[in-house]
C-alpha cells in the first residue's frame, strides 16, 4: 500500500520511498523531508478538487503532496501503527 | 575591537524556522536588500553590534530543506555556506536556526550543515512556543551530542536573541569547527532520532490548534468559502480603503505641478518638469497606497501560515491549467500591479511553473487599468439595472476582470500543451503551524517591498516620461500652423502612422497617440487622451472630466468596446516588461511575453470591433 491509498486519519508507518525513475529528485526530497523507513505518517485532509492534494503529517510537520508524489511512499503492511 | 573587520555570520535554516524574524530582531532596520549577482534570489544583509562592542555582518540566507539543492534558493544557500559563491566571502560562523517545535525536520538539516565542518552554533528558535506545548529540550545534552553550542532564541520577543549574541561574542574569541562529525555509515535520519531521544521530551506531535483550524480552513466547502471571504476583504481594502489616500497623493502631485509651473518661467524646462517628471512620477506613486495595503495583507497572511493553505485549496485547479497552487500569491498581487506580482514568483521553485506564472501575471487586471475602464464604461455603458439587482456598469467591469482570469488560465493551459511537457512538477509544500503575525516583521517587509517597487519603477518611468514629453512637445508647431500643436509633434506623426495598423480594430489617431504614453503606465493613457483632445480642440480648459462627453460623441460603441478589450491584455506596460526581463534574465522570454500579449490584444480587439460593426454598433 502507498501513502496515496491511505484512508483519512489512519496512522501508518513508512516502509520506503520508491524511485519512479533513475534520477528521481522528488523521491530524494521526500526522504529529506522525513519520509524514511519507520516514520509515522497520517493523511489528514484531501483538497477540494479531485481529492487532491493530500495533507500529510510526518514527524511534527505537515506537507501538501499531490497523489503522484504520495504514491512514491510505500507503507508497512505488517502490524498496525505503533 | 570595532576597528577590526566584522565577523561574518550567516543565518541558515529550514523555511518556516523563524529565521527572518530572528534576522529582523538581530539587525533591526539596518538591513540592505539586493540580489545575489546574476540571479533573482534576494540577498539580505544587516549589521549587528553586540553589547561588548563587537561588530557583525549578518546575512539571512534563503530557507532550505537540504543542501542537495532542489531550487535556485537552496543552491545559493549551499554555495554560500561552502564559500563557493563568486564575490561572496565564506561566512565565519554559521548560525543554524531550528524551530523548537519542529525538530524532527530541522535537526536533520542542522546535521547536514554541521557536516560542512565550519564554526557553527544552533539557535533553538521559538523556545517559548515549545515550552508552552510542554516540549522539554535539554540544551546541555543537545549541545554535547551535537558538538556545537546551542542557545535558545525567541525571535518575536524583546531581547529574545540576547543569549545568541552573548554566545557569538564568546565564540569570536577563538573560532572552532564542530566537535563531532557523523559516524561513518550512519545516516542523518538515524542521527536525528538519536539526538531527539537523548535530549528532547515531547508530549504531543503537533499543536492541537493547527488540527482544529486545518479541519475548517482546508474543508472542501468551508475552506473555499473562507478563502473567498479573505479575498473579498482584500479586494475591498485595496479598492475602497486606498481611495482617500490616492486622492491626497493625486492632489499633492497636482499642487506641486501647479506651484512649480507658477514659479518657473514658461518654457521647455517648466514643461518638462510639470508635464513630464511630476505628472509621470505622480501617476505611478498614486498606486502606492493600493500596493502597500495589498502587501500588508499578503505579508500578514504569509506570517500567519494561511497562504500555503490557500495554495493547498487551489493547487488542483491551477495545476490542471499548467500552473501550481504556489502561483496563487503572485497572481493575487498582480491585481494591484503586475510588477510586485512578478517579483513574488520567486517563491515558486519549479522553473516551468514560475515562468508560466510570470507570463500570465500581466493578464490580471491591475489597478492601473481601472481609470481607463472607468472612463470608457462611464461614457459608453448606460447606467441601468439588470435583472433588477445588478448595475450594468458594474457587471461590465466584473466581466473584464473575469475575462482576464479566464484568459490567463487559457494561456497557461495552451503553453502547457504546446510544450508537450511530460515532466513532473512537484508540489511538496509545507503547511507550517499557524502563528500570530508580528507587527514588526510585517512593517519591515512592507518597507522593503515599497522601496523595491519605487526603485524599480521610478527609474524606468522617469526616463520614459522624459522621452514621451519630448515626443509630444517637439517639433513645435510652426508660427503659421493651422492644426493643433500635437499634430506637428513626433508623437502626433507616430500616432497618425499607427492608424494604418490599428484601423481594423477601430482605433482613431487620437487613441493611437494615447497608447504611446500609455506604455509608461496604462492609466497615463487617460491623461494623454485628455491632452490630445484638449490640444486638438485648442481648448486649454478641456480636462479629464470633460473627456467623457467628447468621446461619447466622437467614438462609436464598437471602438469603445474594442479599446476595453484591448486593455484586458494591454501589452504596453514597459515597467512590467522590464520586470519580466529582469526576473527571467532573458530577452527571449520578455519578447515572447510582449508578442503574445500584443497578438492576444490585437486579435481579441479585432474580433470585438468587427462583430460590433456587423451588429450595427460601428
Amino acid at each position: 500500500m502507498t501513502l496515496a491509498d491511505l484512508p483519512k486519519r489512519t496512522p501508518a508507518i513508512v516502509a520506503s520511498v520508491h524511485e519512479s525513475s533513475a534520477q528521481d529528485n522528488i523521491a530524494r526530497r521526500l526522504r529529506e523531508l522525513g519520509f524514511v523507513a519507520g516514520e509515522r505518517v497520517e493523511m489528514l485532509v484531501c483538497g477540494p478538487f479531485g481529492r487532491e492534494p493530500l495533507l500529510v503529517q510526518v514527524g511534527f510537520t505537515r506537507f501538501a503532496l499531490r497523489r503522484s508524489e504520495a504514491a512514491r511512499v510505500h507503507l508497512r503492511t505488517d502490524g498496525e501503527a505503533a | 575591537m570595532s576597528a577590526a573587520a566584522p565577523l561574518r555570520l550567516a543565518l541558515v535554516g529550514n523555511p518556516n524556522s523563524g529565521k527572518t524574524a530572528l534576522f529582523n530582531q538581530l539587525t533591526g532596520s539596518r538591513q540592505k536588500v539586493a540580489n545575489y549577482a546574476g540571479v533573482t534570489v534576494e540577498r539580505k544583509e544587516g549589521r549587528l553590534v553586540s553589547r561588548s562592542g563587537r561588530h557583525y555582518a549578518v546575512l539571512d540566507l534563503p530557507g532550505a530543506y537540504s543542501l542537495h539543492a532542489a531550487s535556485l534558493d537552496e543552491a545559493i544557500t549551499r554555495d554560500l555556506c561552502r564559500g563557493y559563491l563568486p564575490g561572496e566571502p565564506a561566512p565565519d560562523v554559521l548560525v543554524c536556526v531550528v524551530d523548537g517545535t519542529n525538530l524532527r525536520l530541522h535537526l536533520r538539516f542542522a546535521l547536514e550543515v554541521r557536516e560542512l565542518g565550519k564554526p557553527m552554533l544552533l539557535a533553538l528558535n521559538m523556545a517559548d512556543v515549545a515550552r508552552r506545548r510542554g516540549i522539554h529540550i535539554d540544551l546541555a545534552v543537545l549541545a554535547r551530542e551535537l558538538g556545537v553550542p546551542v542557545v535558545e532564541t525567541v525571535a518575536v520577543q524583546q531581547n529574545g536573541s540576547a543569549a545568541l549574541v552573548e554566545q557569538l561574542d564568546r565564540m569570536a574569541e577563538g573560532l572552532q569547527p564542530p566537535q563531532r562529525q557523523i559516524a561513518q555509515g550512519a545516516d542523518l535520519h538515524q542521527e536525528t532520532r538519536r539526538l531527539l531521544a537523548a535530549a528532547v521530551q515531547m508530549p504531543t506531535r503537533t499543536a492541537s490548534i493547527d488540527g482544529a483550524l486545518d479541519r475548517w480552513l482546508l474543508h472542501p466547502v468551508f475552506g473555499l468559502v473562507a478563502l473567498a471571504l479573505v479575498m473579498f476583504l482584500i479586494f475591498q481594502a485595496v479598492y475602497a480603503w486606498a481611495a482617500p489616500l490616492m486622492g491626497v497623493i493625486a492632489a499633492a502631485t497636482g499642487w506641486l505641478g501647479d506651484s512649480v509651473g507658477a514659479v518657473l518661467p514658461e518654457g521647455p524646462l517648466s514643461s518638462l518638469l510639470v508635464n513630464g517628471v511630476i505628472a509621470g512620477l505622480g501617476g505611478v506613486i498614486v498606486f502606492l497606497p493600493q500596493i502597500l495595503i495589498l502587501f500588508a495583507f499578503i505579508l500578514a497572511l504569509e506570517e500567519s501560515g494561511y497562504l500555503p493553505r490557500a495554495a493547498f485549496l487551489l493547487d488542483r485547479m491551477m495545476a490542471s491549467a499548467g500552473l501550481s497552487g504556489r502561483s496563487f500569491i503572485p497572481l493575487l498581487s498582480s491585481f494591484a500591479c503586475a510588477i510586485p506580482g512578478i517579483m513574488a514568483t520567486r517563491s515558486i521553485q519549479d522553473p516551468r511553473d514560475r515562468l508560466a506564472t510570470i507570463l500570465v501575471a500581466p493578464l490580471m487586471t491591475c489597478s492601473a487599468r481601472l481609470p481607463v475602464y472607468a472612463l470608457l464604461i462611464g461614457a459608453f455603458i448606460p447606467q441601468r439595472q439588470v435583472w433588477g439587482v445588478f448595475n450594468q456598469q458594474g457587471l461590465v467591469l466584473f466581466g473584464l476582470y473575469v475575462a482576464g482570469i479566464l484568459s490567463a488560465l487559457m494561456v497557461s493551459w495552451v503553453m502547457k500543451k504546446w510544450r508537450r511537457d511530460k515532466g513532473e512538477h512537484p508540489l511538496l509544500l509545507e503547511l507550517p503551524s499557524y502563528r500570530v503575525p508580528q507587527v514588526r516583521d510585517v512593517l519591515i517587509g512592507l518597507w522593503e517591498r515599497a522601496w523595491i517597487f519605487l526603485r524599480r519603477v521610478g527609474g524606468i518611468i522617469l526616463a520614459l516620461t522624459i522621452l514621451l514629453w519630448f515626443l509630444l512637445s517637439y517639433p513645435a508647431a510652426p508660427g503659421d500652423g493651422t492644426l493643433s500643436a500635437i499634430e506637428y509633434s513626433f508623437a502626433g506623426r507616430i500616432g497618425h502612422a499607427m492608424t494604418g495598423i490599428f484601423a481594423p480594430i477601430g482605433f482613431n489617431w487620437q487613441i493611437c497617440i494615447a497608447l504611446i504614453p500609455g506604455m509608461a503606465a496604462r492609466e497615463v493613457a487617460v491623461a494623454s487622451l485628455a491632452t490630445v483632445y484638449a490640444l486638438s480642440a485648442a481648448d486649454d480648459s478641456a480636462a479629464a472630466q470633460a473627456l467623457t462627453p467628447l468621446i461619447a460623441d466622437g467614438w462609436s460603441l464598437a471602438t469603445a468596446l474594442s479599446l476595453l478589450v484591448w486593455f484586458i491584455y494591454a501589452p504596453m506596460c514597459i515597467s512590467t516588461l522590464a520586470t519580466i526581463k529582469r526576473e527571467t534574465n532573458s530577452w527571449r522570454k520578455m519578447s515572447f511575453a510582449t508578442i503574445y500579449l500584443f497578438a492576444l490584444a490585437y486579435g481579441a480587439s479585432f474580433v470585438t470591433y468587427q462583430l460590433a460593426v456587423l451588429l450595427g454598433a460601428g
